[in-house]
């Protein structure tokens, strides 16, 4: 069999800077120049000969950019030696690293290569793809191999080869229908846990055994079906069995004296749900009972939001992970009947300049994660046309072998019109994407702790995602719900068709025939069909008589549809592999079955006093330079400009994006929060907000307050925009180490208690949320970090607020009181203080939200910024770089202790303020307005360059807007490489 | 909005004769990333209009009736060979399926090799011979959102044929309407001459890089204000259309 092998390479023969510059980093600096080349394999399926008149045409049609590259084709019989049709233009003596995906990982290329050539009147072609890489310089083989291994090739799902690579075909192997019966009975606890642990189910001993007696009483041995399925259903990332355990909680104060010990029976239940049920909001929808919260938007539509993470993933191939993690939770969208309309997305990666020969072994380079994360996200979400509107990207040394990713989406429905309840005699129909070998173990594996050795363990779980397939499902579903098609319907997400197929059979049971289940290639066991994590699916309960309506709809999209059996009504899970039945489990057994864990937690509470309160002597008089503090704040990576990666997003695509990620007259300025219209909804003048809190830095110093911080990050940014604060809905999402650890569980606990109080206080309810738990490398935990994410309304889409400074001569205003605390601040963790006051949860927050609000709706506020990471002196300096304005203003007329030195009142972090500009014409009718609420004017907005803070009348230092340009967007990559 | 009553029809609706060309009075390729992109930008669509469509398309180009390409659709347009679109020797070489070379210009990867969203000020070409769009009063203001924008010409001859058949139809600019002169961000892709778009001889097939629909209402434009709507680009070509 002839294979075509066809490199495309640029005409401009300079390179690839970014890869040279990449390569020196990581120590390779004879490196001179990389340039990249496309290459395409191509065979013929039918084994008929392939023309080179066609592969030309291919070339031209398809492959070949003649503008900008040159093409060079050749042929080789399949293992046979090359035979070369036109030869390179001359032997450059360049070194060649060639990288191509592991067979069985999508390529889509390679697939709408296959569909293009038939197009053309090419039938029967099997494409595949790689990558080539011409690198110049004086390199040894290990050098190239570093390079490969570090940079080009992510041996998780690609592999390389020093010279030609072998056209990687995925290799189709016999179906194998081979189930395996695994004895259980008369095992110890030794050998249970060590089946569980051979097979990656991720089970602990008690659950082992409780597997174990159900089969005992029963007289039979599970098959690896029923085993895996079992797997799937109780692992931490289905079932939260954390969220859910009855745990004993102490907690110690800073002198190591314990309080009483508490009894909570499930965190879930003791503090999310409790706080949902107690602000008792009207306008829920849907909160925890399906795949994304559910809130009302106006008399026709409600609005769906869903937060998910997808931490393991990208830390073993950022892009993929990263892709796969916004399909996933659009699928979360999709499965509430609603049309995704917006992404989010919040990233905390390891220091960008983190020596390389400091990472442990196993260990992406975080510039690299970054790298793949913000390219997977930004392939993913723009591709599905949707705009990438809000987010956050924190960094931390904590997060080095552990980044996260949090994806979010957001989706509009129309009322009543997503239907859950499957009926008897629904047909079990499953749509989109072929199912293949990917992503296996998936659920049990992200309930695992990462160690050196997952890299080369877990390939199978990490998967690259199909945006396109996507897409059609998207529009599918919108049409199949509009016609009222199917009476349920769920995502395939962890776990496969198990999950989704026993979730959604729970009541009523289901039987189900894998083969009938598309498959990418054959060769996949019963259970790997069963358990595989494949991409882009969803399962509908469809009514047999609307079996045909859907499958047109499915042909219109390009959607691939299968209807893989019934929803039975005998309350038993039955899979079937030709007929033959592989797993029969009762689904009380599967749902009801899991014993709940027992944990214990403990938590210390850190001593404030611990040089908390530097005096003046000890740092030597006037030694802090509040000026270089701020400088120092403004360039540090987690609070200057993300403008890098935020441009790679659509952010405007749906036309509804009202406030961008970037404002002000040179659209470069932070925004608190986006604001959206969505399409379709234009008549009204009703738009809605997104905005996050996060402070992992504050979890160090005091979990509590790191939750009522973030509760009141998140709404104050969204109130900063315009949204108001009575409608305002909360998503949690917790990214912990492993539970089991009392210490790690008592943190987790505190910041439960957290957000229970301060959804309470805040009257918002906690609409959806999720848990990542066993964030660890090599027995290091993550930072335990909370993200709130917070959906608000906007009355009144003509008086939203950016944060920039609008007109000189305007008045500065601050509200709320100043206290002084700077534990788990910016400014701690710049100076390497320890210790300090955490922020609490102000006084009556939600009144002084409201007396904003309606100032805000009045038109009297011309901009206005929350403070957060390195307060007051940041977010002014923001305010006026944004507006390209000066300012100055006076620290004591800040409401609070007058007698705090000026950096307390310049950088701590105090929650429940904002800074406002007002027109002096309004200031009376604002102040009125804000009576009720700690405030103060401090300053005024300046025609010039300057930006002033004084101390009665002392100077204390200026800085310009050039000044803050440089720190705070200077160092930018862009701004590095061009 | 614009003056028409647009209706969106899909690829496979056409393909399946549910609806046809010859029904509509103007066609728009809109921004997306069909198929994927997973050949390149536009790539794999080009192919449905040089062969599956090309009896019809070309008929309903040859009639006059106006096309208008946008982002995606424009790359769409620029690999199908319909822009620039060049004489009837060309296009009967065209007729005869894509062969190599039959493009001189192109929509290549960003000068700075990202995908970049911000929003940019477009000028009319005042001698376009898009000739509807000159009647635009005042520059557009809308964004765009892409990573293969970058347009380039096979060499300067090219260039220098397009500029004199005034087949440029739309140039970044500044504010002011001053001419980018390739500056970053004003220029936001590398595009040669700041061509943010073209159009063919007979003026009715227009393609650009930006996405004038995303700045239809006054709301939309992030820097406060009325004016510079991208919907007044539709009304101009939708008027060609009605004419």
């Amino acid at each position: 069999m002839t294979v075509f092998r066809i490199e495309v390479a640029a005409k401009d023969r300079t390179g690839d800077p970014r890869i040279v510059a990449a390569a020196h980093r990581l120590g390779v600096d004879k490196l001179q120049s990389c340039r990249k080349s496309r290459l395409y394999f191509l065979t013929d399926h039918n084994r008929s000969a392939l023309y080179p008149e066609q592969i030309e045409r291919l070339c031209a049609a398809l492959l070949v950019d003649p503008v900008m590259e040159t093409v060079l084709i050749s042929s080789q019989l399949e293992n046979g030696p090359s035979d070369t049709v036109s030869q390179p233009d001359t032997a450059t003596g360049e070194h060649v690293i060639e990288v191509a995906l592991r067979p069985g990982v999508t390529d889509v290329a390679a697939r709408v290569l296959e569909q293009g050539a038939a197009e053309l009147g090419i039938p029967g072609l099997q494409a595949a793809t790689a990558t080539q890489f011409r690198l110049s310089g004086v390199l040894s083989e290990s050098e190239l191999r570093r390079l490969a291994r570090g940079l080009l090739c992510n041996e998780t799902v690609e592999s390389y080869s020093l010279g030609p690579i072998e056209p990687p075909f995925g290799r189709s192997s016999d179906a194998r229908n081979y189930v395996e019966q695994i004895p259980l009975a008369g095992l110890d606890e030794a050998a249970l846990s060590q089946c569980s642990n051979e097979r990656m189910l991720s089970l602990d001993v008690r659950e082992m055994k409780e597997i174990q007696s159900y089969f005992e009483e029963i007289g039979r041995a599970p098959t690896d079906v029923e085993l895996e399925t079992l797997a799937q259903t109780w692992s931490e990332h289905c079932v939260h069995k954390t969220f859910k355990a009855r745990i004993e909680f102490t907690r110690y104060g800073p002198d190591g004296r314990s309080y009483p010990t508490e009894e909570i029976q499930g965190l879930l239940h003791t503090y999310i749900q409790a706080a949902t049920e107690k602000v008792k909001r009207s306008w829920v929808k849907s909160a925890f009972v399906d795949d994304a919260g559910i809130i009302e938007y106006d008399d026709k539509y409600d609005l769906a939001f869903k937060v998910e993470t997808h931490n393991h993933p990208s830390a073993l191939e950022p892009f993929g992970g990263a892709n796969t993690g916004i399909g996933g939770v659009v699928r979360d969208i999709i499965a509430v009947s609603a049309r995704p309309i917006a992404c989010t997305d919040v990233l905390c990666f390891g220091p960008q300049n983190f020596p390389q020969e400091a990472l442990p072994a196993g260990v992406l380079h975080p510039a690299r994660v970054e790298d793949g994360v913000v390219a997977g996200i930004g392939d993913y979400g723009n591709k599905l046309g949707l705009p990438t509107v809000n987010g956050a990207v924190i960094y931390d040394g904590g997060y080095l072998g552990n980044p996260l990713v949090f994806c979010g989406a957001v989706g509009l429905l129309p009322k009543g019109s997503h239907p859950t309840v499957p009926q008897k005699g629904d047909r079990v129909v499953v749509l989109g994407g072929r199912t293949g070998r990917d992503g296996i173990h998936g659920a049990t594996f992200s309930s695992a702790e990462l160690t050196q050795a997952t890299h080369m363990e877990s390939g199978s779980a990490v998967q690259i995602g199909d945006p396109i397939t996507e897409k059609g499902l998207i529009e599918l579903v919108e049409n199949a719900r509009d016609a009222r098609l199917y009476s349920a319907i769920t995502d395939c997400g962890a776990g496969g068709l198990s999950s989704a197929v026993g979730e959604m059979g729970e009541e009523l049971g289901a039987d189900v025939e894998l083969m009938d289940v598309p498959l990418k290639y054959p060769g996949l066991t019963p259970w790997e069909i069963w358990l595989s994590e494949a991409q882009e699916r969803m399962v509908l309960a469809v009514p047999p008589a609307n079996l045909e309506r859907l499958q047109a709809l499915a042909d219109l999209w390009e959607v691939e549809m299968r209807d893989l059996g019934r929803f039975s009504g005998d309350g038993w899970l039955r899979v079937r592999y030709d007929g033959r039945p592989v797993a029969e489990l009762p689904m009380k057994f599967l749902h009801e079955g899991l014993p709940l864990p027992h944990r214990e937690a403990q938590y210390h509470e850190g001593r404030a006093d611990r040089k908390s309160q530097p005096t003046e002597k000890e740092h030597g008089g006037t030694s802090l330079s509040e000026r270089a503090v701020l400088l120092q704040m403004l360039s540090h990576p987690s609070v200057a400009s993300k403008e890098r990666i935020v441009r790679t997003y659509d952010h405007e695509v749906r036309g509804g994006t009202l406030v961008r990620p970037f404002v002000g007259p040179h659209m470069d300025g932070p925004a608190d929060a986006a604001v959206l219209k969505p399409l379709g909804t234009w008549d009204s003048g009703r738009a809605f907000s997104l905005s996050v809190g996060i402070n992992p830095l504050l979890g160090k110093r005091d979990s509590y307050s790191m939750a009522v911080s973030a509760v009141d990050e998140a709404f104050r940014n969204a109130v900063a925009v315009g949204a108001d604060p009575d409608r305002i809905a909360l998503l949690d999402n917790f990214c912990w180490g492993n539970p089991t650890i009392p210490d790690r569980l008592g943190a987790l606990v505190r910041t439960c208690q957290g957000c229970y109080d301060a959804a309470v206080a805040y009257n918002a309810p906690f609409i959806s949320g999720k848990d990542s738990l066993y964030n660890e490398f090599d027995g290091q935990p993550i930072p335990g970090t909370l993200l709130i994410s917070a959906i608000g309304i906007v009355p009144d889409m003509r008086r939203v607020c950016t944060s920039n400074f609008k007109r000189p001569g305007n008045h500065i205003y601050l509200l709320g009181e100043t206290c002084g605390e700077l534990g788990g601040s910016l400014l701690s963790l710049l100076l390497g203080w320890e210790g300090g006051e955490a922020p609490v949860m102000p006084d009556e927050p939600l009144a002084r939200y409201r007396a904003l609000h309606t100032a805000m709706l009045s038109g009297l506020i011309q901009s206005c910024h929350d403070l957060s990471e390195g307060g007051l002196a940041v977010a002014l300096a923001e305010m006026c770089f944004g507006g390209r304005l000066g300012a100055t203003v006076d620290l004591p007329a800040i409401r609070g202790d007058k007698f705090a030195p000026s950096y307390v009142q310049l950088f701590c972090e105090t929650n429940g303020r904002h800074l406002v500009e007002v027109g002096p014409g309004d200031a009376a009718q604002f102040e009125a307005c804000v009576s009720a609420v700690p405030y103060a004017r401090i300053g005024e907005v300046l025609p010039s360059e300057q930006v002033i803070f004084t101390k009665g009348q002392e100077r204390l230092f200026k800085l310009t807007l050039s000044e803050i340009a440089t720190a705070w967007k200077g160092d930018s990559k862009d701004d590095a490489s061009n | 909005m614009a003056g028409g009553s647009p209706r969106i029809v899909h690829i496979n609706q056409l393909r399946a004769g549910t609806f046809r060309f010859s029904e509509f009075g103007m066609l728009v390729l809109p921004g997306g990333f069909s198929y994927g992109d997973a050949l390149g930008a536009g790539v794999r669509q080009a192919l449905d209009l040089q062969v599956f469509f090309h009896a019809e398309l070309a008929e309903f180009i040859e009639s006059g009736k106006p096309v208008l390409g946008i982002c995606n659709g424009f790359q769409t347009l620029v690999r199908a060979g319909l822009l620039p679109g060049y004489g009837k020797e060309r296009a009967a070489r065209a007729k005869q399926g894509p062969s190599k070379g039959n493009r001189e210009v192109t929509l290549t990867y960003n000068a700075r090799s990202k995908f970049e969203c911000r929003w940019v000020h477009l000028a009319v070409e005042p001698e376009t011979k898009a000739d509807c769009l000159i009647q635009l009063e005042e520059l557009a203001f809308c964004p765009v959102a892409h990573g293969e924008g970058n347009f380039q010409v096979s060499d300067d001859r090219t260039l220098k044929q397009l500029e004199k058949d005034n087949l440029v139809a739309f140039r970044y600019v500044d504010a002011r309407g001053e001419r980018a002169g390739g500056r970053y961000p004003i220029n936001p892709n590398g595009s040669v001459a700041d061509i943010a778009g073209i159009c063919n001889p007979a003026g009715n097939v227009i393609g650009l890089m930006p996405h004038p629909e995303d700045h239809i209402e006054s709301i939309q434009n992030p820097l406060g204000g009325s004016g510079r709507l991208g919907l007044s680009l539709f009304r101009a070509i939708v008027s060609r259309a009605s004419s």
